[in-house]
């Protein structure tokens, strides 16, 4: 369902049950959350996630949503990927100990700004850094969920091949999501086949596989804050006005 | 008390210092904003505050130095929940910027090289609470966490801070800012947990 407006911000917190888990690389897996009174979301938008220890204890984290709600016998079901940050308080939580049909606490959805509307049609650029492709996912997935025209370009930052996520859904959208291209730059280790040295992401990349300012597309970065950076400087030095460039960055603690 | 998630412990209780509630300790200095960093030239520099009147104070940068200089060591609180303990500044009182300005309003609008905006009471930018300030650590302030100056209002979350600051819009009414209009408190005070319109 397309809306113009994000929904309300919802403040209450409510339980959230793990339904399904998958491995996207080996520090990222996908937590899919059964939330009976989920009330929707746009994409780009986030959630809390907070977890209570025996004692009373509480820790929470904001994670981006992967993709559009779906409706599952239980009620809406919402994805977020995890990234594993070392020594994490959450995450390694989550990842390793967090078990099939266990309860925490979601509150949700959060932020207005980092988001896409589906009835928007201008051209779309999404430049990820690492992890920094989930709310950027939740964007190409719901696209394709709305029928959206809208035409997209994603480039994705990866240190190697592996650290992919999402690589078997991006390579199956690529060849059925028509007006979706995707570039990927990689910092560490590159493919067999590609072309040109692993590298961090520079003026060639953001020119050759971006779209130009005369087009105005809408530009999303999100990632590692010096990733962001040099994106967002290069799009503004490029010529696309600051108020078309969303940022969102990931802070090195989780 | 939540619902407890199984297995769930946390990290050792004992050596956390006092944060606010959902706040967790971070020696590394975060990142947040919405768009691309702006460059601001100190010679075109200047702050600016407006009162409801229409009467205007500004200040270059030269004179912004001029000014009786206050180094505070404060924590601040980012609503994405990190929190940063004894982080130390130097710059202006608001105080001392205000000292001048006549005005009966209760309410301030930040604003923002680069098109920021966040809502305070007038009353919070007081009673050395509130400085504008370009040097953290010892050194200038880089551009990622809004140099040349910033606001720092330490005892509020800390997008109310804002960054690459150019001036003050004093008003009788208050008008939510950027983030407060995309649903974030218009307030926003950490010990109290105001996140998000409605806590």
């Amino acid at each position: 369902m397309a809306t113009s407006k994000p929904p309300r911000t919802a403040n209450r917190w409510q339980v959230g049950r793990l339904v399904e888990r998958r491995v996207e690389t080996p520090t990222a897996q996908t937590l899919v959350l059964e939330v009976p009174d989920w009330p929707g979301h746009l994409p780009g938008q986030h959630v809390d996630l907070r977890l209570t220890a025996p004692d009373g204890y509480q820790a929470a984290r904001s994670y981006s949503i992967a993709g559009p709600a779906v409706d599952g016998p239980g009620g809406p079901r919402i994805e977020v990927t995890v990234q594993r940050v070392r020594d994490g308080e959450v995450s390694p939580y989550l990842i390793d100990v967090f078990g099939d049909g266990d309860p925490l606490e979601v509150r949700g959805p959060l932020g207005g700004w980092f988001i896409w509307r589906p009835e928007e049609t201008a051209p779309v650029q999404l430049v990820a850094g690492g992890s920094g492709i989930v709310p950027l996912m939740a964007m190409i997935r719901a696209r394709r969920a709305t029928g959206s025209k809208a035409p997209f370009r994603l480039i994705y930052s990866v240190r190697t091949p592996g650290d992919v996520i999402y690589a078997d859904e991006l390579r199956r959208r690529i060849r059925d999501d028509f007006g979706l291209d995707i570039a990927y730059v990689y910092t560490r280790e590159a493919p067999e086949g590609w072309r040109g040295d692993p590298h961090r992401i520079g003026l060639a990349d953001v020119n050759t596989h971006g779209w130009p300012p005369d087009l105005e597309p809408l530009n999303y970065i999100c990632g590692p804050t010096a990733f962001v950076e040099t994106v967002a400087d290069l799009l503004v030095g490029l010529g696309h006005p600051s108020r078309r460039v969303k940022t969102e960055r990931f802070g090195p603690t989780g | 008390m939540g619902i407890v998630s199984p297995g769930f412990q946390g990290r050792p209780r004992t050596q956390e210092p006092a944060l606010p509630p959902g706040q967790y300790l971070t020696e590394d200095f975060p990142v947040l904003s919405a768009g691309p960093t702006p460059r601001v030239s100190l010679d075109t520099w200047e702050f600016v505050i407006s009162a409801e009147n229409g009467s205007e104070h500004r200040w270059s940068w030269q004179e912004l130095m001029a000014l009786p200089q206050e180094t505070p060591m404060v924590d601040i609180h980012c609503v994405t929940r990190w929190s940063k303990l004894g982080t130390t500044w130097q710059g202006v009182s608001l105080d001392t910027l205000l000292a001048d300005v006549d005005t009966g309003a209760h309410f301030a609008l930040a604003h923002s090289y680069g098109g920021y905006t966040t809502n305070l009471p007038l009353d919070d930018l007081r009673g050395g609470r509130a400085w504008v300030v370009h040097t953290f650590d010892g050194a200038p302030l880089p551009a990622e966490h809004g140099g040349p100056a910033r606001m720092l209002v330490p005892h509020l979350y800390f997008w109310k801070s804002a960054k690459w600051v150019r001036g003050l819009r004093l008003k009788t009414m208050d008008e939510p800012g950027f983030w407060e209009t995309a649903g974030y408190h218009d307030y926003g005070d950490p010990w109290r947990e105001q996140r998000y319109q409605g806590d």
